[in-house]
């Protein structure tokens, strides 16, 4: 096994990871500040990914394709919050994964119905290639892109959390709803924006994503699951915790795909090897979570004292 | 209850009638559609009676569908066998996923709940001897003294456990231990206040709605005669929500109507076009689902009681 | 027993009445990234019916269209509606092994006849081998041996091999290490559908093999072929595909990372006989597109069930006299001679391909010479049926 492999699966879980924090973190906000928990989280990051592929076909350019994507999806976002969503803060949580859950669906049906079940976006020429990061190890330029993508956005959404006013006017909310209210914030306006923004992030990773997979109708449901368990070992309401916990499974998810079937490949057959890989994998993110509960049923970094 | 007898005797005659009309596709569809509706009936007792959000339960129904078809598969070919068989490792499987669930509380537990039905899905994925991803073939239906390949005589075993769950359902939710199931959906602190052990009555209550799923996962297996890892996968799990919601969370009837209601617009839908609407919209039979979130997202906001709340209100209304 | 018995009659005096056209229902794969594979399927299907003015056999053709979505368990519901509610006369379309071995037994049990254009399991071929199964494409190994043939010529010493965990993929495999008589660097098997191959181009690179198979079709080829390119991967390590591996729905969205890539198959675009030459033009001409093997093996389906039906004089309700009529028909297959095995699969040509660019400057798979003549399949002494 030599280090380069390990490097290599090292970047690889990282990519992964990140793009998992993005979604993980509007999520945690929503959950943690609105006490909402919204199963249509994964759809906004289908929408984002659509729009990108709009938007990349109308301006013939990557980077405005994205760009622009951000803030539609925001806008939409908000639409549904002002509209549907703001009827469910009030609902027990039954309701709430009733009726978007019932949204997943519709979101759906209706991408389908304008742009058909899927839709493409290929990767910018510019980064179809290596990049040297050493000798030895060339890794997938724009798999980089994606890995400086997040980090910029991590640093920045710590920055406008930390530093600015309304990032202190979303803390004391997520860790105090009621004293924050209390204290006269304005928090229809506050729960708009926190949505916003959280479709925003679900914008850049199904865009950042969607070169690599496939944009297409059901691509959020297969990683909404794997974004709940992030928020749910993170902490719910701390992006710190959606961090740690997105890259705790990023780095999982890759040990049981990279190194699993090698390990199961000295004692069964290949096909059952390779099958055996991502079931351990898949459920020693599960496992990881009741771990994480038991010790800390809170969660890793809860945001609430 | 008198609508129910004429209702039952539309049932009772209905595959006859179908069979002198040689069109046995709608005996079997309305066996399936009993099928959906045991599942259902099981999912309202932890979800509507007992107010918990589970969205494993496809994960029971999946494992009753599984321990039904590995049996036949493997030459256990009598269902006085195979069913109960899997009644039985649906249900030790719910008490398994139950015992550690439910040591946790709202969206802790529909997370862990969740995170199991997956957990079974990716290991049923992976046995690549009974299928895998293809799923399992059977080459013929499991047989109880007589043979179950018969539409007819399977409709009627189907139609027989149907009302035999409803009328447990009915009992249990009578008798003491479904009064105090109730009392702790209403308000747990209290419940804990006055003395009942939570946790117990909970996983008593999880574990026979496990067992229900079973019953229903090895009916389904048996009558398409496949299984395959989807029945597993969460948003199973969503569709048999549906059904409860639509037709009555915590109504006797409301898994049957949910059931009944949901699969028979999903047949009309896709298999009779409507003129003026495909004119509109060539494909819309494609898009059944829009209407099923439509209707769903409009229950949970204006009719959180289902159909059978609607009846209800108008039976009470009246005067 | 008897009610049973009743039902089925009922159901053939109704039928005897209905054979005043073909009735065909096609299910393929119309979404998701696997989209092309089925399109192309049912746009050749379609325009061999179209360029027979509507008709199969002389009678006219009704061709049902439905989209299995890439599940087993919507295919099998739409083979349930075609043949229990639409009584279709064959069934037809399936891309996927897992998606046909879940839906054509529901033909097999009701006695319609399933012509295969793509999908051919070797239990199929072997053991389960069945009256109703007409393969018009080739048996799953079959592109596989013939690679692990060429590999053997080509002297690659240390091969590493790459196919998604279900049927097919593990025929694939072992159709290549039939006829490959090298060393198995590792054999790995990705999950169906799979879209990000990062972990497993990362193992490629350390075990620095001769040369790379995979067995990827769809969308998962285009995805595999773009990240290994990516990953730098490209310049050091040849990659081996089946012929469909670099066919027009990956070299579309892939596009010239694919010249010089090397495939097996059993048809091509530039095959010199005069029904393929017709079918090429025409596929063009009214799609705009070039064909892949799988646009060549729906239209074959068609002219199959086209000969049969001729054959049978248009009695089609004689499912026996259908079936017998298939097993010998002679037809001008767009690859030329045609044969059924034993088995109901093809015996046939196998041809090695390169990418290479035509005329006007468009990619497509090139004839270099050919790997097996008149091969069948490694399955066949396992089938009961004469």
């Amino acid at each position: 096994m030599s280090w380069i492999l390990i490097a290599e699966q090292s970047l690889n879980g990282l990519q992964f990871g990140l793009m998992l924090f993005l979604l993980a973190a509007g999520l945690t906000l929503v959950f943690g500040i609105m006490d909402m928990i919204n199963l249509a989280h994964g759809s906004l990051y289908m929408l984002g990914a659509f729009l990108a592929s709009t938007f990349v076909q109308l301006t013939g350019s990557f980077t405005a394709g994205v760009l622009l994507a951000i803030p539609a999806t925001a806008v939409l976002g908000m639409a549904l919050e002002v509209t549907l969503l703001r009827t469910l803060y009030q609902r027990d949580h039954m309701a709430q994964v009733l009726a978007t859950f019932a949204l997943i669906l519709i979101i759906n049906e209706l991408t389908r119905l304008v742009w058909g079940s899927d839709a493409s976006l290929p990767m910018p020429g510019a980064l179809s290639g290596p990049v040297e990061l050493m000798p030895g190890l060339p890794y997938p330029a724009y798999r980089l892109l994606i890995i400086v993508v997040g980090l910029a956005v991590a640093l920045l959404l710590f920055f406008l959390v930390t530093k600015t006013k309304v990032g202190m006017l979303v803390r004391a909310g997520a860790s105090n709803r009621e004293m924050a209210l209390a204290m006269g914030v304005n928090i229809r306006l506050l729960f708009t924006l926190v949505f916003g923004a959280g479709a925003a992030l679900c914008a850049v990773a199904g865009a950042m994503l969607a070169p690599l997979l496939a944009v297409q109708v059901g691509m959020g449901e297969n990683i909404l699951i794997l974004a709940f368990v992030v928020i749910v070992i993170g902490g719910i309401g701390s992006i710190r915790g959606a961090l740690v916990g997105a890259l705790l499974v990023g780095i999982v998810d890759t040990i049981g795909r990279a190194f699993l079937p090698i390990l199961f490949g000295l004692f069964f057959q290949p096909r059952v090897a390779s099958a055996a890989g991502p079931a351990i994998a898949s459920v020693s993110i599960y496992l990881l979570m009741a771990v994480v509960l038991y010790f800390r049923p809170q969660g890793l970094f809860p945001a609430r004292g | 209850m008198k609508t129910k007898i004429p209702v039952f005797v539309l049932l009772v005659l209905f595959p006859l009638a179908m069979l002198w009309a040689d069109q046995l596709f709608y005996v079997s569809f309305a066996s399936r559609v009993m099928i959906y509706a045991i599942a259902a009936t099981s999912l309202n007792l932890v979800l509507g009676y007992g107010g918990m959000i589970s969205f494993g339960h496809a994960a029971f129904v999946g494992t009753g569908a599984y321990v039904g078809s590995i049996l036949v598969a493997e030459g256990v070919t009598s269902a006085f066998i195979g069913w109960p068989a899997a009644i039985a490792v649906s249900a030790l499987a719910a008490w398994i996923i139950g015992a550690i669930s439910l040591r946790t509380r709202g969206v802790y537990f529909i997370m862990i709940t969740l995170a199991f039905a997956q957990m079974m899905f990716y290991l049923v994925n992976s046995m690549k001897a009974y299928g895998g991803d293809e799923g399992l073939s059977l080459r013929q239906r499991p047989s109880l003294l007589f043979d179950l390949g018969n539409e007819v005589a399977f409709y009627y075993v189907v139609l027989f456990l149907l009302l035999l769950s409803i009328f447990l359902l009915y009992r249990l939710m009578r008798s003491r231990f479904g009064r105090v199931v109730v009392a702790i959906r209403e308000n747990e602190a209290r419940a804990e206040a006055v003395g009942f052990p939570v946790y117990r009555y909970k996983l008593v209550c999880f574990v026979i709605a496990g067992a229900g799923a079973g019953l229903a996962g090895a009916l389904l297996a048996s009558h398409g005669k496949y299984v395959n890892p989807n029945v597993l996968h969460w948003v199973q799990s969503g569709t048999l929500m549906i059904m409860v919601i639509l037709g009555g969370v915590g109504h006797l009837w409301g898994g049957v109507l949910g059931a009944a209601v949901l699969l028979g617009l999903e047949h009309l839908i896709s298999d009779y076009p409507i003129g003026w609407l495909a004119s509109l919209a060539p494909n819309y039979q494609q898009h059944a689902n829009l209407g099923v979130g439509l209707v769903m997202l409009a229950i949970v906001l204006f009719a959180p009681q289902g159909i059978a709340g609607l009846m209800e209100r108008r039976k009470n209304a009246s005067p | 027993m008897k009610i049973k018995l009743l039902a089925v009659a009922l159901c053939f005096a109704a039928n005897a009445h209905a054979a005043d056209r073909v009735k065909v229902g096609l299910i393929t794969t119309l979404s998701g990234p696997n989209a092309a594979i089925g399109s192309d399927i049912r746009d050749a299907f379609q325009l061999a019916v179209k360029l027979n003015g509507g008709k199969l056999g002389g009678l006219p053709a009704e061709v049902i269209v439905g989209d299995d979505q890439f599940k087993p368990d919507v295919g099998r519901q739409l083979a349930e509606k075609n043949v229990k509610v639409d009584r279709v006369n064959f069934l037809t379309g399936i891309v996927f092994s897992n998606i046909m071995l879940a839906s054509a037994p529901i033909a097999f049990e009701n006695k319609t006849i399933y012509v295969s254009p793509n999908a051919a399991p070797s239990p199929m071929a072997g053991k389960d081998c069945n009256p109703y199964l007409f393969v018009a494409s080739w048996p799953n190994d079959a592109y596989h041996e013939a690679a692990g043939q060429h590999a053997t010529n080509r002297g690659y010493k240390n091969t590493y091999l790459i196919a998604p965990n279900y049927q097919a993929g593990k025929d694939s495999l072992a159709g290549f290490k039939r006829y490959y008589k090298g060393n198995i660097a590792a054999e790995v098997y990705t999950q169906l559908g799979q879209l990000d191959y990062a972990a497993e181009l990362a193992q490629v690179r350390a075990a620095k093999p001769d040369a790379l198979y995979i067995f990827l079709p769809g969308g998962m080829g285009v995805n595999f072929i773009k990240q290994f390119v990516a990953a730098g991967l490209s310049k050091d390590i040849p990659l081996l595909v089946p012929g469909f591996g670099d066919d027009q729905d990956i070299i579309r969205p892939v596009g010239d990372a694919t010249l010089g890539l090397f495939d097996t198959a059993h048809w091509a675009i530039d095959l010199d006989n005069a029904a393929n030459r017709k079918f090429v033009a025409a596929f063009e001409k009214e799609y705009k597109r070039l064909p892949t093997v799988y646009a060549s093996q729906g239209y074959d389906s068609a002219l199959l069930i086209d000969a049969a039906v001729r054959d049978t004089k248009g009695k089609i309700e004689d499912v026996e006299a259908v079936r017998k009529a298939m097993k010998a028909t002679k037809f001008e297959s767009v690859r030329g001679a045609f044969k059924f095995n034993r088995n109901q699969m093809p015996i046939q040509n196998y041809y090695l391909r390169v990418v290479s660019k035509d005329s006007q400057g468009r990619l497509y798979n090139k004839v270099l010479g050919t790997v097996f003549k008149d091969h069948g399949d490694a399955y066949v002494q396992d089938c009961k049926m004469k």
